[in-house]
C-alpha cells in the first residue's frame, strides 16, 4: 500500500455520538425516549504529509466536530483515529479571532505559550527571540508582541494565531473555518500566507470550512460532508470536473460564480434535516433528484469498486449519476 | 427609463465622540429605480450598513445624518421626525436583516406577526388580515401553510424564518425593501433560495431593492446594479457586469482579485496590502491612496468623487483623468 505509507493521520469508521434527551425527570413523567445525535457517522479519510484534505459541509453536517475529535477535543464514540506523528506537534487555528486569543494577556505571551509549556526550561531570552521570529514569519512586527489583542483587525488576530500555532513547531495543523470571519481581502492575506507556510515547513493541514471556493484554492483532496458521513471524497481536480454525488454536483450549482454567474437559475429545494432524526437509508435521498426505492432504505457506502471508493451513492454505482 | 424610487444625495452620516466626529459615511449619491435592485458591496466598516439604516431612519444615536438628502418617490424622509418617519417604516420601506431570528418576536406566532403587521399597515380585519398573511407565506414558499401560521419563530428553520421576514417586509407592498446581508447566516444552498425568491418576488412587484452585503457573488447573481463602498465613500458605481468583469477602480479590482476563483486556478491570490483605515484616521486625499499601488500626488491631496448625477464611475484620478499627477487646482 505505497498510498498509506505517507500517511499521517488515518482515520477510520469515526462515531461521535451526543447525547441529546430530555432532562432525567421530564423522560420519567412524560415518557420521553433517550435522543442521540450522530454528529459523526462512520467517517474515514486518510491524510498525506505534506497535503491538505479538506472537509466541506454545510452547518451541522460534522465537520468541526471532527475537528475536535483529531485534536483530542471530544473523544470518539466509535472508530479509531491514528496519527502517525509527534501529538505534541499537532496544533489547531479557530474559526474566530476574537474569541481564540486572550484578552488579558500580551500578545507575546499568548504566542510564548506552547513554547513554555511544550519546552518547560526554556531560556526566556531564546523564547522572546523565538517570539519575535514567530511574529515576522506571519508578518507583524517585533513590537506588536507588547499589544494585547483588542488592538489588532480580524485579519492581524488570526495571524496571531498562527504564530501561535506555529509555536509548538507543528507537523499537522487542523484550520476549523480560519478565514470565514474575514473580510474578502483580509482572507486573501491569510489563505496566502498558510500556503507560503505550508511550503516552507512542510505542514500538513486539515481545512475545515464551508466555501468551497475557499477550499477549492487550499485543498488537494476534498471530503464532502452531509449528515455526519462523507458522500464523496476526491482529490480536488476531479472533484470540480467530475462531482459524482448529487450533493455535491447541488453544492457546486448553488455557489455564486463570479465569472459565470447564473442570474436565472432555479435553486434545488429542501434544507438539510435534524442530524437528532436523519431520513432512513441514504439521508440525501429527500432532496435528491435522483433518488430511487433503494435509496429509502439502504445505507449507501464507499466501496472500492465504485469510483475507487470516492462516493456513497446508489445512484453512481449503478450508473445512472448524471456524469459529464 | 423607470421612475427614481429611492434618492441619496449626497449623504453624509457622523458620528461624534469624545475624541471628535466619526464620518461613517461620507457623501454618498445613489439612485435606485423601480423594479431595480442595487447591490451595496463592501468590507466591514465601509459603512454599507450605515447608508442603509440612515435610508431607515434607523441610526442608532449619538449617528446622525449630517448632511444631505434621502427622496424616497420625491418625498424628502432624512428630516422626518420619528412618528412620520414610523408611518413610512414598513408601510414605504420593507426592511429585512441578516439574523431572521432576531427579527421576529420569539413569544408570538408567526401568523399573528404578519397580522398584526397587515394590519397596521392596511385597512383588512383580522379575517381578512389572516386570509393576506396566508397568501404572503404561500407565496414566499412556507410548504402546509395551514398548519405553519400557527407556529412560533423556533419551530421554523433559519430559511424558513428568512422567508416569513420577507413576508413580513413585503406586508405593505412597500415601494423599496432594504436587505442587509439577508443571507449572510444562511448555508449556501439556502442562500440560493433566498436570493431567487427576493428577486423574483421584487420583479412581480416592480419593488425597488437595495441589498447590502459583503459576498461580491450574491450581487453578481442578483443585482442589477452594484456601487462599492470604502472607508464611508463610494468607490465605484455601475452595472454588475461591468463591475465584476472591468473594474475601473483599483481597490474593486483588488476585491475581485482576492475572491478565489471557481475555474481560474492561480498559485497566490491577488492582495490588496494593509487593512481598511479606521474611522479615525481616513488619509487624506483619496481613502484608498495608502494601499493603492497606481497613487500619485494628487491622489494624497485630492478627493475624487463620482459625480452626483453619473449612473456608473469610479471615484479615482487615474480612471477619470489617466493621471495621477498633481491637478490643476493645486
Amino acid at each position: 500500500m505505497t498510498l498509506r505509507q505517507n500517511a499521517i493521520l488515518e482515520v477510520d469508521a469515526l462515531e461521535r455520538r451526543f447525547d441529546v434527551s430530555a432532562p432525567w425527570l421530564n423522560r420519567l413523567i412524560e415518557r420521553k425516549p433517550r435522543k442521540t445525535l450522530r454528529a459523526v457517522d462512520g467517517v474515514d479519510f486518510v491524510i498525506q504529509r505534506g497535503q491538505t484534505l479538506a472537509l466541506v459541509g454545510e452547518s451541522g453536517c460534522g465537520k468541526s466536530t471532527i475537528a475536535k475529535l483529531v485534536t483530542g477535543l471530544h473523544a470518539p464514540s466509535g472508530g479509531n483515529i491514528r496519527f502517525h506523528g509527534d501529538r505534541d506537534r499537532l496544533q489547531m487555528i479557530f474559526q474566530d479571532p476574537f474569541a481564540s486569543l486572550n484578552p488579558r494577556w500580551r500578545v507575546a505571551r499568548i504566542i510564548a505559550e506552547p513554547l513554555r509549556t511544550l519546552k518547560p526550561g526554556t531560556p526566556e531570552a531564546q523564547v522572546s527571540a523565538r517570539v519575535d521570529e514567530l511574529l515576522g514569519i506571519v508578518g507583524l512586527a517585533p513590537a506588536d508582541g507588547l499589544k494585547f489583542p483588542h488592538e489588532f483587525s480580524g485579519g492581524q488576530r488570526q495571524r496571531i494565531s498562527i504564530a501561535r500555532a506555529l509555536a509548538g513547531e507543528p507537523e499537522f495543523l487542523v484550520c476549523d473555518e480560519p478565514t470565514s470571519a474575514l473580510d474578502v481581502s483580509v482572507q486573501a492575506q491569510v489563505l496566502n500566507l498558510m500556503k507560503r507556510l505550508q511550503k516552507e515547513m512542510g505542514l500538513t493541514y486539515l481545512f475545515i470550512s464551508h466555501d468551497l471556493s475557499v477550499v477549492r484554492h487550499m485543498a488537494d483532496v476534498i471530503a464532502v460532508m452531509y449528515l455526519g458521513r462523507i458522500v464523496e471524497i476526491q482529490p480536488t481536480a476531479d472533484l470540480f470536473a467530475n462531482p459524482l454525488h448529487p450533493y455535491t454536483q447541488l453544492l457546486l450549482d448553488t455557489i455564486p460564480d463570479l465569472e459565470a454567474p447564473r442570474r436565472d437559475r432555479s435553486p434545488m429545494g429542501g434544507e438539510v434535516p435534524s442530524p437528532v432524526s436523519p431520513p432512513s437509508g441514504c439521508s440525501f435521498h429527500p432532496r435528491c433528484p435522483l433518488a430511487f426505492d433503494r435509496c429509502r432504505t439502504e445505507r449507501p457506502q464507499r466501496r472500492p469498486q465504485i469510483h475507487n471508493r470516492r462516493v456513497a451513492c446508489f445512484a453512481a454505482e449503478e450508473g445512472t449519476a448524471d456524469v459529464q | 427609463m423607470s421612475e427614481v424610487v429611492l434618492d441619496v444625495q449626497n449623504l453624509r452620516v457622523e458620528f461624534p465622540t469624545r475624541k471628535g466626529v466619526l464620518t461613517a459615511v461620507d457623501d454618498i449619491s445613489l439612485q435606485i429605480r423601480r423594479g431595480e435592485i442595487l447591490g451595496v458591496v463592501g468590507e466591514s466598516g465601509a459603512g454599507k450598513s450605515m447608508t442603509g439604516m440612515s435610508i431607515l431612519g434607523l441610526l442608532e444615536p449619538p449617528g446622525r445624518i449630517a448632511a444631505g438628502t434621502i427622496h424616497l418617490s420625491g418625498d424628502r424622509i432624512d428630516n422626518l421626525d420619528d412618528r412620520a418617519m414610523q408611518a413610512v417604516r414598513g408601510r414605504r420601506i420593507g426592511a429585512i436583516f441578516q439574523d431572521p431570528l432576531t427579527s421576529l418576536n420569539p413569544l408570538f406566532r408567526v401568523g399573528d406577526q404578519l397580522v398584526e403587521t397587515i394590519r397596521l399597515h392596511t385597512d383588512l380585519d383580522k379575517t381578512a388580515a389572516r386570509v393576506r398573511a396566508k397568501e404572503l407565506m404561500r407565496e414566499v414558499g412556507i410548504p402546509a401553510v395551514e398548519e405553519r401560521i400557527d407556529s412560533y419563530p423556533h419551530q421554523f428553520s433559519g430559511g424558513m424564518r428568512q422567508r416569513i421576514v420577507i413576508a413580513l417586509a413585503l406586508c405593505a407592498e412597500p415601494e423599496l425593501i432594504v436587505a442587509d446581508e439577508p443571507t449572510t447566516a444562511l448555508d449556501v444552498s439556502i442562500q440560493a433560495q433566498i436570493t431567487a425568491l427576493l428577486k423574483r418576488l421584487c420583479r412581480e412587484r416592480g419593488t425597488a431593492v437595495m441589498l447590502v452585503t459583503h459576498d461580491m457573488g450574491v450581487i453578481a447573481e442578483t443585482a442589477d446594479r452594484v456601487a462599492v463602498m470604502y472607508a464611508g465613500r463610494l468607490a465605484e458605481i455601475g452595472a454588475v457586469d461591468d463591475v465584476v468583469r472591468r473594474p475601473q477602480h483599483p481597490y474593486t479590482n483588488g476585491l475581485m482579485g482576492s475572491i478565489p476563483s471557481l475555474s481560474n486556478d492561480v498559485e497566490e491570490l491577488q492582495m490588496i496590502p494593509g487593512s481598511m483605515p479606521r474611522l479615525n484616521a481616513i488619509p487624506q486625499g483619496c481613502a484608498f491612496n495608502p494601499r493603492c499601488a497606481h497613487a500619485g500626488p494628487r491622489c494624497r491631496a485630492e478627493v475624487p468623487k463620482i459625480a452626483r448625477e453619473e449612473t456608473t464611475g469610479a471615484a479615482c484620478w487615474l480612471a477619470q483623468t489617466g493621471t495621477v499627477d498633481q491637478g490643476e487646482a493645486a
